[in-house]
């Protein structure tokens, strides 16, 4: 009936036009529940198994609830402290309450803790005290400060008072090799003892350097593959993807037994008289073992974006550079090299993402020299137990390999992420 | 590229010291892999040949290594523990990672790049960095320390792989032959069991297969959420290293260059096959 008014006006009636669009609309909406429906239970399971950890290392670098929640008395008292001078017997009052009840409650331990991270000495002055708070009677002022004479000091008022919101950037200013003066200025930490910077800072520059080895090493091979006879080529191709596809523990083995003081390269080195037997080189257990075994791992990233990029570049046109008076150099330079530059790129921030996040190797081959910021966020994890601090290095190291990924994949495309990792 | 006949000595010169220097590259390559092998056979607990490996005695050349492997109940319980994770991520991320990629690859999906990323995020994020964000939720929600924890992150660092296999495979599929089917009077079900599945199989398949090895060599987030209960080769392999490196490291390191072999073999012979089913030629 439909084809009938069509055919006797030329054009839909509005009412048909409208149940047209509506139907057109029904059923795009349905469609687009059924392709919703397809994906969502991967993505209900990477939001709660991946998001979410990661939104929660997130708030945890930020979170501050241990003075908040432990001390909660002298909290709410310090809340008017002007900070001018000592506070007064209340705030003294409350503080010996929180303090009886949090040795109770085995809590005082945590907050103590907490805020040796901003002050060294809080830790023995909290504990200390909280040790005979239990048996104290009013009033509380002269008698606190004779157990512990840091409680007169105005700054150790000040850090409490500063901690005890929910909320704090304290991780981050310590990530940072900064501090919170009591007067609530931000500064940087004396020369000494700068740790993370320097850590970031070598973090950048070995990933730099593995990056360039690889670059070095992989684009004449990439360049050999790539107009090598197809057939040659896929059996050279094993080569590479052999140990792409082997284990890292197990490629790191091996260069353990090859680089350490009784390894294989040294035996070689002095059976050729090389090297002497008691001066053997230490390639091992510092930063030389963490770039060439690092090297090694990742050269098959820099290899393949390489080789498929080079792949689409026809050899006719160094051919016609030669034949126009081209020297081989000029022809490489001038020609190969330009078209060859998004390889270049797409596999150097590759391997350099991979590389600065790495943490395995250099903690099993890098020894003191050798270690990456991952490694410092393993040590805050497992050893000293700052996790406050071990998330914010986190989160400073997911906002750089973020960006660069973002860089990467202007560079590639969203369809060719297979050689990550 | 053979050298060209016009070529002077320099330039011959360059021909041949660049074929050495890629040579050389290959060398580097492979070297590290295959001297393990022979190493693993060492009578002595040394990292090194010994005079009698070299001269071929054979008294210098034992199974010790590999023996002391089976022998121990703490490799074995760690192989255990691997195929069981491996195994059951595995088959999880092919399910899941599957079915998202038959999504992904409809063109009425909303969202679909930001939805792309989330879903290959476990990919790009530093492994330390999830480990610790696993290590924090993980333990929140009360999955820490479990099989059940180790198979949901494993999954989660595998799909990545399934999706994007599986999304290639798909970006060539012919979706006529689905309407085609659909018209001789299939149902949807069947068409897509008789004519969808057969033709993406390889993408799912050689993805599960990078899955798998994610799990298999995965170690970080194995130390951060396994308890000593769920320990792993990997994790077994990473004590081992850092305590008093032995050769019985060797023999599995061996064991597992030839599974890298075979799974490597497969990857290959599946991409061909798939490559020759959609006619783009090999060669």
């Amino acid at each position: 009936m439909m084809a009938n008014t069509v055919e006797a006006e030329g054009q839909l009636t509005p009412e048909e036009q409208k149940r047209l669009t509506a139907d057109m609309h029904r059923s795009l909406r349905r469609k687009k529940i059924g392709a919703l429906f397809l994906v969502a239970p991967l993505l209900i399971f990477i939001m709660v198994t991946f998001v979410a950890p990661i939104a929660s290392m997130l708030y945890r670098s930020i979170d501050n609830p241990q003075v908040l929640e432990y001390m909660p008395n002298t909290s709410a008292a310090l809340a008017d402290w002007d900070g001018n001078e000592l506070p007064d017997e209340a705030t003294f009052a409350a503080l010996v309450t929180d303090l009886a009840e949090g040795r109770k409650n085995y809590t005082i331990g945590k907050v103590a803790t907490r805020l040796n991270y901003e002050k060294s000495q809080m830790r023995s002055l909290i504990m200390g005290t909280a040790r005979k708070a239990g048996k104290l009677k009013p009033p509380y002022k002269d008698q606190v400060i004779k157990i512990k004479a840091g409680w007169s000091d105005i700054d150790n008022w000040k850090v409490i008072k500063r901690e005890s919101k929910s909320l704090t950037a304290s991780y981050y200013i310590a990530a940072f090799d900064m501090e919170t003066t009591p007067d609530g200025e931000i500064k940087m930490l004396p020369e000494k003892e700068r740790v993370y910077l320097a850590m970031l800072w070598r973090t950048i520059w070995m990933s730099v350097l593995i990056t360039l080895l690889t670059l070095i090493l992989g684009y004449p091979v990439s360049y050999l593959l790539a107009s090598l006879p197809m057939g040659i080529a896929n059996t050279l191709m094993i080569l590479v993807l052999l140990p792409f596809w082997t284990s890292l523990l197990v490629r790191t083995s091996s260069w353990i037994a090859l680089l350490q003081g009784q390894g294989v390269i040294n035996d070689v080195l002095v059976w050729f008289g090389l090297v002497n037997d008691e001066s053997r080189l230490s390639m091992i257990y510092n930063a030389t073992g963490t770039v060439i075994t690092m090297t090694h791992i990742l050269l098959p990233f820099m290899i393949l974006p390489l080789y498929s990029v080079m792949k689409t570049v026809p050899p006719s046109y160094m051919r016609a550079a030669r034949s126009l008076g081209a020297t081989p150099f000029t022809a490489f330079y001038r020609v190969y090299l330009p078209q060859s530059v998004p390889g270049v790129s797409a596999g150097a921030i590759l391997v350099f993402i991979l590389a600065i996040g790495y943490y395995i190797t250099p903690a099993l081959v890098g020894g003191q020299s050798g270690q990456f910021i991952g490694n410092m966020i393993a040590y805050h994890m497992q050893k000293s137990l700052n996790w406050g601090l071990a998330a914010a290095l986190g989160v400073i190291l997911l906002v750089f390999v973020m960006g660069l990924y973002a860089l990467y994949s202007r560079f590639v495309g969203n369809n060719n992420q297979m050689s990550l990792r | 590229m053979a050298i060209p006949s016009y070529a002077g000595p320099l330039e011959t010169f360059w021909y041949y010291a660049f074929r050495a220097f890629c040579a050389l590259v290959f060398f580097f390559l492979i070297s590290p892999l295959l001297i393990i092998i022979p190493l693993s056979f060492n009578v002595e607990p040394y990292f090194s040949f010994t005079h009698g490996m070299l001269t071929l005695d054979p008294e210098a050349y034992s199974l010790r290594w590999y023996e002391e492997f089976i022998n121990s109940e703490r490799w074995m319980s760690a192989m255990q523990n691997t195929f069981i994770v491996a195994v059951c991520s595995t088959i999880l991320s092919m399910t899941l990672g599957t079915l998202a990629a038959l999504g992904l690859s409809r063109s009425e999906l909303p969202y679909k790049g930001l939805i792309m990323g989330l879903l290959i995020s476990p990919m790009i994020v530093p492994l330390i960095i999830s480990a610790a964000g696993m290590f924090f939720f993980y333990s929140s929600i009360g999955v820490s320390q479990s099989y059940l924890g180790l198979i949901l992150a494993h999954t989660a660092l595998g799909t990545p792989f399934v999706v994007i296999t599986v999304t290639a495979t798909l970006s060539g599929f012919d979706h006529n032959l689905v309407r085609a089917a659909t018209s001789l009077g299939a149902t949807p079900t069947y068409a897509f069991f008789k004519i969808t599945v057969p033709l993406i199989m390889t993408g799912v398949i050689s993805g599960g297969l990078f899955a798998l090895m994610t799990s298999v060599d995965e170690v970080v987030v194995a130390l951060f959420i396994a308890g000593a209960e769920q320990r792993t080769v990997p994790m077994q392999m990473w004590a081992g290293i850092r305590e008093q490196i032995s050769p019985t490291i060797l023999a599995v390191a061996t064991l597992l260059v030839l599974m890298s072999i075979l799974l490597l073999t497969t990857v290959e012979y599946l991409r061909r096959r798939s490559e020759s089913l959609r006619g783009i030629s090999a060669h």
